[in-house]
């Protein structure tokens, strides 16, 4: 695996993003900021409304995301390039989901709309009109999804990254300083857990640090040991799947899993164990 | 935990990251209630800067939040009490910087002009 399969630049996005074959997505946190302009020829992917089941506390499922997939006009041999606002949070998430779903041809426009935007590049309101598919989705890849019972037997055993802010990690936070401070019923972290807050992956303009960078955060600055599996959360598993993308994808790390009940579970648990205070 | 601080102003917040309250300020009449908010607009000669992002910064200067700007240039973040520094980056390689604090209960207005 390296960047040239998983990452793409705006001027690869100019040349290509209309070809036969490529379809472009843009999922964002603001969920109206497509409306107000979008890469030509991207549909939309709402994280909340079209990947969250409306009831369960749980994804689409399978034939879910099958269905909305054939809506939107996505087959299962084109290759889709993902891209949204801050730094591609939520489009991180979502190339998790694709890749949950058993779809490899997927990759990330590196920089997300805040570097296509700061560039000056054209963001039009048309929206395009893509024919149906039938899109068929696999089961669920359970190799990159991390369930509560394994977040909790991995502590002291394998990594494990918490990647909220320090404030969040500590337990003054419930939630990242953006919204309003609510959700899980207890702060601090899981024990044993590192802090490596999901943002330092990245630049300012959104793009990905280098690997050797990136190699220095995780390992020699945060202490995670490369031989061990990794499990990632934050406070609902976006944020993660970020850092499950940069672990997994761009460093190539074997055993990456992304703990999508992360905080807002973990912390509303009756008897686990809770760390509180700043990571050491 | 209520959101008296801000009704509605959460947009599609809801029970997860959702929309960032971007564009939509919190009245001066509004009850910040057990939030520490921090909010203002983003100018330029005196005009809204609609494209361009606010980042919060710790007191170490490590990134902790960011949002759009709203159509207003507006933003509005939900912070711990202390001292932050609030970045602006818009289209051309505008930047700015303002040293804020936050408090619960209270609304601290910031007007950046770049």
């Amino acid at each position: 695996m390296s960047r040239s399969d998983v990452l793409v630049d705006a001027e690869w996005v100019e040349a290509h993003g209309n070809d036969p074959g490529v379809v472009l997505v843009e999922v964002d946190e603001d969920t109206s900021a497509y409306s107000k302009g979008h890469i030509r020829g991207a549909v939309k992917i709402d994280w909340k409304k079209d990947l969250q089941d409306p009831v369960r506390r749980d994804f689409v499922d399978r034939a879910g995301f099958g269905a909305l997939l054939s809506e939107r006009g996505i087959s299962n041999d084109d290759t889709v390039i993902l891209y949204g606002g801050n730094n591609n949070w939520f489009a991180a998430y979502a190339y998790w989901y694709f890749r949950l779903y058993g779809h490899t041809a997927v990759k990330l426009l590196d920089g997300g709309r805040k570097k296509w935007e700061l560039e000056s590049r054209e963001l039009v309101t048309d929206v395009p009109q893509r024919a149906a598919t039938s899109y068929t989705a696999k089961e669920q890849d359970s190799s990159i999804r991390a369930f509560r019972d394994e977040a909790i037997a991995a502590i002291g055993k394998l990594n494990l990254v918490d990647v909220r802010s320090p404030d969040e990690f500590a337990g003054r936070l419930l939630a990242p300083a953006h919204l309003p401070q609510e959700q899980a019923q207890r702060g601090g972290h899981i024990p044993t857990a590192k802090n490596v807050p999901w943002s330092k992956a990245a630049q300012e303009d959104g793009s990905f640090k280098s690997d050797d960078a990136l190699r220095a955060l995780y390992g020699d600055e945060a202490g995670l040991d490369f031989g061990k599996d990794t499990i990632a959360y934050c406070r609902i598993g976006e944020r993660s799947a970020h850092t499950w993308f940069v672990l997994h994808e761009l460093l190539g790390q074997a055993n990456v899993k992304n703990y999508d009940g992360s905080w807002t579970e973990y912390g509303s648990l009756v008897g686990v164990p809770i760390e509180i205070g700043d990571g050491k | 935990m209520s959101t008296s601080a801000a009704p509605g102003a959460a947009g599609t917040a809801g029970d997860g990251c959702g929309a960032p309250a971007g564009g939509t300020a919190l009245t001066a009449a509004t009850d910040a209630g057990s939030q520490a908010v921090v909010q203002g607009h983003v100018t330029q000669n005196g005009s809204p800067v609609p494209v361009g992002y606010a980042r919060l910064l710790n007191s170490g200067g490590d990134f902790v939040a960011e949002v759009p700007l709203g159509e207003d240039g507006g933003f509005r973040f939900f912070a711990a009490p202390g001292s932050w520094t609030l970045r602006v980056l818009a289209p051309g390689g505008v930047r700015a910087e303002h040293a804020v604090s936050a408090d619960i209960g209270k609304v601290t207005e910031l007007e950046v002009a770049v």
